[in-house]
């Protein structure tokens, strides 16, 4: 199982492959929406590389609550 | 002990010319801003369309079929009389009862072919052609005519900016002919399937609107994580390898969906100089139109070229989906 860093990071990997933002930006505290302008078609498209990679589910309705990359981090450590 | 005769069979089919027709009316994001709250970068940004083309009220569904039809047989070289099956996809008849292939082809002027209407949604081409391909190859049929033919404004809800940003009218068709030797066959065998535990996703709203509606995240993330997988075994089904395709003709459901399924196909070794229909800019979403028309579009700017290899695939409600490997006419 990966941990907080771990999935930071790997998170951040998956946002810089499908909206092109540098890992450097992918930081704890930043909305994918107001400040990553990641619209939530991409949002689908990280989630399912997420879903891959660290073995969690995340249907379409827990999304959309996922508002901060830390909001990522948290629920796929807590889901894993 | 008696025995049944079957006609003799053909080694596999192929394509012999592709047609397409499209109302005249231009629909553009800025005319749909007037009426529902959206904007054109909006609907640029999510679903790539720039302009539609809306069928108004004198133009009917086989009326496009008609034209659709015409041209692909005209593009083919055949005479009306060496078609003899007619199978038009389409899922937007506004009544069952007749179908719309026995009048498209009556009105093409093909005498008393076998005519048939086939609904797999915006994956009904692919299963038309898949149909046509071994209805051909069998014997049951010398020349099949498959057109794709919508009319989804007649079951656009208008006021719904989820959907009436995207879909479209069109028609598209393809004839399709027998291969006399393994070199010549130009259709591979289809990939195809079916999600019906996911119908209620895309669907006519019968207790309430009677109008179109879907639910588009789950049609979005289906999309773009089911499909390259169809389009991959196509490939391989017909023993060829991603890097062979030149052309990849997707549905044109959304253009974030096709680069989606391009992006899959290369990480699995398709070109980075193969070919992404991109039709949907100027046409919006035709259902089972999509990809003869996008297909004949292309060919017709010269983005593509007889006897190159495109890679078919259609997906949408049911959820249903098809792909197969043609050679381009
Ligand atoms: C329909 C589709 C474009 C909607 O995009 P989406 O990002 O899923 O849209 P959502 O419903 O999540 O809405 C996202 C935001 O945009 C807004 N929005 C929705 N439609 C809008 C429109 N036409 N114009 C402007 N804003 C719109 C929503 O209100 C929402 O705003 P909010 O976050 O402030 O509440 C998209 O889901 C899609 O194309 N899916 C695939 C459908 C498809 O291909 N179907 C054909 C299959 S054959």
């Amino acid at each position: 199982m990966a941990d907080t860093a771990e999935i930071l990071s790997g998170l951040a990997e998956i946002v810089e492959e499908v909206a092109g933002i540098d890992t450097a930006e992918v930081t704890a505290e930043k909305s994918f929406v107001d400040d990553l302008d990641i619209d939530s078609l991409s949002m689908v498209e990280i989630a399912v590389q997420a879903e891959d990679k660290f073995g969690v589910k995340i249907p379409d309705d827990q999304l959309a609550e996922l508002k901060t990359v830390g909001d990522a981090v948290s629920y796929i450590e807590k889901n894993q | 002990m008696t025995t049944f005769r079957l006609p003799p069979s053909v080694p596999g089919a192929r394509i012999l010319g592709l047609g397409s027709s499209q109302p005249e009316h231009v629909v553009t994001n800025d005319d749909l801003a007037q009426r529902v709250e959206t904007n054109d970068q909006w609907i640029r940004d999510r679903v790539g369309i720039v302009e539609r083309r809306v069928a108004q009220d004198d133009v009917s569904l086989v009326d496009m079929a008609v034209e659709a039809g015409s041209r692909a047989l005209k593009d083919s070289g055949l005479a009306t009389a060496d078609i003899d099956t007619v199978i038009v996809a389409t899922c937007t008849m506004t009544a069952p009862i007749p179908n719309a292939a026995a009048q498209t082809a009556d009105r093409i002027g093909i005498s008393a072919p076998a005519a048939f209407d086939l609904n797999a949604a915006c994956a009904g081409f692919c299963y038309g052609l898949g149909a046509a391909a071994d209805l051909v190859r069998s014997g049951s049929a010398r020349n099949v005519l498959v057109i794709g033919a919508e009319k989804l404004s007649d079951w656009v809800d208008w006021d719904d900016r989820s959907t009436c940003i995207i879909f479209a009218d069109a028609a598209g068709a393809a004839v399709v002919t027998g291969a006399r030797s393994e070199d010549e066959i130009g259709v591979g065998p289809v990939s195809w399937g079916s999600a019906g535990d996911m119908a209620n996703v895309i669907r006519i709203l019968e207790e309430s609107t009677n109008k179109l509606h879907q639910e588009g995240q789950t049609v979005f993330r289906w999309a773009t994580t089911r499909i390259a997988p169809v389009a991959l075994d196509a490939i391989a089904k017909a023993g060829l390898t991603p890097a062979d395709v030149d052309v990849l003709v997707p549905h044109q459901a959304n253009l974030r969906i096709v680069e989606a399924v391009a992006k899959k196909l290369r990480k699995e070794g398709a070109r980075e100089d193969m070919r992404v229909a991109d039709d949907i800019v100027h046409s919006g979403n035709t259902s089972s139109a999509s990809i003869p028309m996008a297909l004949d579009h292309m060919r017709a700017a010269g983005r593509i070229r007889s006897g190159e290899i495109a890679l078919l695939v259609g997906f949408g409600a049911g959820l249903s989906y098809a792909g197969q490997v043609v050679r381009v006419p």
